[in-house]
């Protein structure tokens, strides 16, 4: 249970996706204008990180492993992972057509977001059991959605009355922001619990 | 076809990380040392140019409504490639890298460039598109990691010389990525600005 709290508490805070691993900067830098679909694509990361935590830890053991098939890990998740998302999509698409709206093209480029395959990998490279690998799918989600609700917060400010110089105008007032962010995150890497 | 203009493209004018923005996560992940920032270059480089071209060569035959799918399937497959030579010929880089070999993946700029340009054109231009997009990363990367190796662990080159002993490790942590693309971004607008 401890093990199980502190991957838990090491993915949002201490390892975020984001702020110390720098997976999945695209969608971050992307969609993080507006809080609300900051919010939406937060979620639904967390809920193909998930998912793709099972799916992919149930082929590396039951499949990959028993047929010595281990160099085509990256090749097997990567197709498992395209094809949840397509599942997502279309789910998304019958049950809430304003967030598959305004998440746009960014849904389907889920797929090349490197947390999603980042988190399948880091389960297997870990070690991770089932419960576990899912727990840290999950949990680094919430991490991610944690990151990208704070920035889009920040965002939103920013072009509401910041001031900046021309040529750092748009994306480089964005990353400097980001970075005095990740400082502010830099506070939680001290932190260990038991 | 121009070679020249293809080159100037690929490394300045629209440059995959500083003027299209894509390929974030690699690029601030791996600049951290001079000898990381060009072995994720160039691996990336190698798996680029032998996507473009066999994307190039097979652009008749993959349908339209699966082309993603083949395509990722494709650059998997070299993925793995590179990763497996790597591990065998130069464990050390390798080992630098880590998690970021397999993650090439999913680098927008290889998929970008197999939807934007290896599905619509012959295969010796989408071999030179590869080339000069991959130098262009390798460039980038070059920038950013001598900024952040000089600033945050006070050598160059790898670790070859150090300069001065007390640096600011903030630059190699996390943190000093996001700060240093974004200057690097600033400069390169205000550059292409200045041009126009």
């Amino acid at each position: 249970m401890t093990q199980v709290l502190s991957i838990a508490l090491g993915a949002i805070l201490i390892n975020n996706f984001i702020f110390s691993q720098f997976l999945g900067c695209c969608p971050f830098f992307g969609v993080s204008k507006k809080i609300d679909t900051a919010v939406g694509m937060g979620m639904a990361v967390t809920f193909v990180m998930g998912l793709a935590s099972i799916v992919t830890w149930l082929i590396q053991t039951f499949v990959l492993d028993p047929l010595g098939l281990g160099f085509m890990q990256t090749v097997a998740f990567i197709l498992v992972i395209a094809t949840l998302v397509q599942f997502v999509e279309m789910f998304m698409m019958k049950s809430m057509p304003s967030l598959y709206q305004a998440l746009g093209v960014f849904l389907p480029l889920i797929t090349t977001n490197c947390a999603v395959l980042g988190v399948a990998l880091q389960n297997i490279q870990n070690g991770y059991n089932f419960i576990e690998s899912v727990v840290y799918g999950v949990t680094g989600g919430l991490g991610f959605t944690l990151a990208i609700v704070l920035f889009a917060s920040i965002r939103e400010r920013l072009d509401a009355s910041a001031k900046t110089p021309k040529c750092f105008d748009g994306f480089p007032i964005a990353l400097v922001s980001a970075s005095l962010l990740c400082m502010a995150f830099l506070g939680f890497s001290g932190m260990k619990i038991w | 076809m121009n070679i020249a203009k293809q080159f100037k493209e690929g490394l300045v004018t629209n440059n995959p990380v500083m003027v299209q923005l894509i390929g974030m996560c690699p690029t601030m992940a791996t600049s951290t040392s001079l000898t990381n920032g060009i072995g994720m270059g160039l691996s990336a480089t190698a798996v680029l140019i032998c996507s473009n071209i066999v994307i190039s060569l097979l652009r008749k035959i993959i349908p339209n409504k699966v082309r993603i799918a083949a395509y990722i399937t494709i650059i998997a497959g070299f993925v793995t490639m590179v990763d497996l030579l790597l591990q065998a010929f130069i464990p050390s880089l390798s080992a630098s890298l880590g998690l970021f070999i397999p993650l090439i993946v999913v680098n927008c700029i290889i998929l970008g460039r197999a939807e934007s340009c290896a599905s619509k054109t012959p295969v010796l231009p989408s071999a030179v598109d590869g080339v000069c997009m991959g130098l262009g990363f390798t460039f980038t990367l070059c920038i950013l990691s001598v900024i952040r190796e000089l600033l945050g662990a006070g050598t160059i080159g790898g670790g070859l010389i150090t300069v001065f002993s007390q640096p600011a490790t903030i630059m190699i942590l996390p943190a000093g990525g996001f700060l240093t693309l974004g200057c690097v971004i600033a400069v390169m607008q205000k550059i292409l600005q200045k041009g126009e």
